[in-house]
C-alpha cells in the first residue's frame, strides 16, 4: 500500500506551526534559532517529499542547498548571540531591544 | 500494514512528539538534544522517501555538525534558565498559538483542497533513482554548478564573518 502523500505534507506544515510557535513565544535567543531550523526541515521534507513522488532530483538537489545555508546562518547567528551576550550579559530577547521603535 | 507505513508512521510520530518538546522544555540543553533526535527521525523519513544520501547528510550535516555547535554555545553562554512556558506573559503566548493554529488548518484546508495523492502515483524506479548520489551530482556539477559554487562562497563568507564577529576586539 502506498502512503498518501498528504501523510508527510500535513507532518511537514505541522512542524512548521511548532517552529513558528516556538519563535514566537521563547525569549532565549538560542532555542529561537533551534525553532528556525525546525522551520528549516520542515521545508527541506516537503521538498524530499515532491522529489521523492515525482522522481525528480532537484528538490533533493534544493535540499543540499538549504542545508548549506543553515549552517552558515547557524555560524553567524550563534556568533551574533556571543558577540551580544558579550556585550549586554544576556540573552533574553525581551531585554535586548535597543533597536526596537 | 506494510513495513514502510509502520516505520513512517513511527519516524513520523518521533518528529511530531520532539518538535513539540522543543519549544516546551525550560532548558535550552535539553530543547537541543530534542531536536537532535527530531532530525535523525527526519533522517529516517528521508530514508522511506528513497533519499539516501540527503538522509545520510541530515545525520552528518544536521544532527552532528550544526548540533554540537549549538550545544557549544549553550555551554559558553550558559543562559540563565527560561520560565515555565505558559507563566510569563501568557495572554500574548496564548494568542500567538492561537494564531498559529488558524494557519496551520488554513495550510491542512488547502493541502486537502488540492487533492494532491489523486495524480501523484509514486513509482518506486523513478523515485529509487532520482535519490541516489550518482544522480544527485551529476545535476549539480551540471545545470547547478554555479549555485553550488555560490553555496560554498557562502560558507566561506559565513566562517570568516562568524570568526569576525565574534572576535573580541577589533585591533
Amino acid at each position: 500500500m502506498q502512503i498518501p502523500i498528504e501523510y508527510y505534507l500535513i507532518l511537514s506544515a505541522f512542524m512548521f506551526s511548532v517552529g513558528v510557535v516556538g519563535v514566537l513565544t521563547r525569549r532565549n535567543a538560542i532555542v529561537v534559532f533551534m525553532c528556525v531550523e525546525l522551520m528549516l526541515n520542515s521545508a527541506n521534507l516537503t521538498l524530499i517529499t515532491y522529489s521523492s513522488y515525482l522522481g525528480d532530483t532537484v528538490g533533493q538537489l534544493f535540499v543540499f542547498f538549504v542545508m548549506a545555508v543553515a549552517a552558515a546562518e547557524a555560524a553567524v547567528g550563534l556568533a551574533i548571540i556571543i558577540a551580544i551576550f558579550r556585550n549586554k550579559l544576556t540573552i533574553n530577547i525581551d531585554e535586548i531591544n535597543i533597536l526596537k521603535w | 500494514m506494510s513495513l514502510e507505513l509502520i516505520l513512517s508512521i513511527v519516524f513520523g510520530g518521533i518528529c511530531a512528539v520532539t518538535a513539540l518538546l522543543v519549544i516546551t522544555r525550560i532548558n535550552p540543553v535539553i530543547s537541543a538534544l530534542f531536536l537532535v533526535v527530531n532530525f535523525a527521525s527526519l533522517a529516517g523519513l528521508y530514508l522511506i522517501l528513497n533519499a539516501q544520501f540527503i538522509a545520510i547528510a541530515q545525520i552528518i550535516v544536521y544532527a552532528g555538525a550544526i548540533m554540537v555547535f549549538f550545544l557549544f554555545v549553550i555551554m559558553l553562554l550558559n543562559p540563565e534558565s527560561e520560565k515555565k512556558f505558559f507563566s510569563h506573559k501568557p495572554y500574548i503566548k496564548i494568542f500567538t498559538v492561537v494564531i498559529v493554529a488558524i494557519v496551520f488548518v488554513q495550510i491542512i484546508y488547502m493541502i486537502f483542497l488540492a487533492q494532491p495523492s489523486e495524480e501523484l502515483i509514486k513509482e518506486s524506479a523513478k523515485s529509487v533513482n532520482a535519490g541516489t548520489i550518482e544522480q544527485i551530482g551529476r545535476e549539480l556539477f551540471t545545470n547547478y554548478v554555479l549555485p553550488f559554487e555560490a553555496a560554498g562562497y557562502l560558507l566561506l563568507a559565513a566562517t570568516i564573518g562568524a570568526l569576525v564577529i565574534a572576535k573580541k576586539k577589533f585591533e
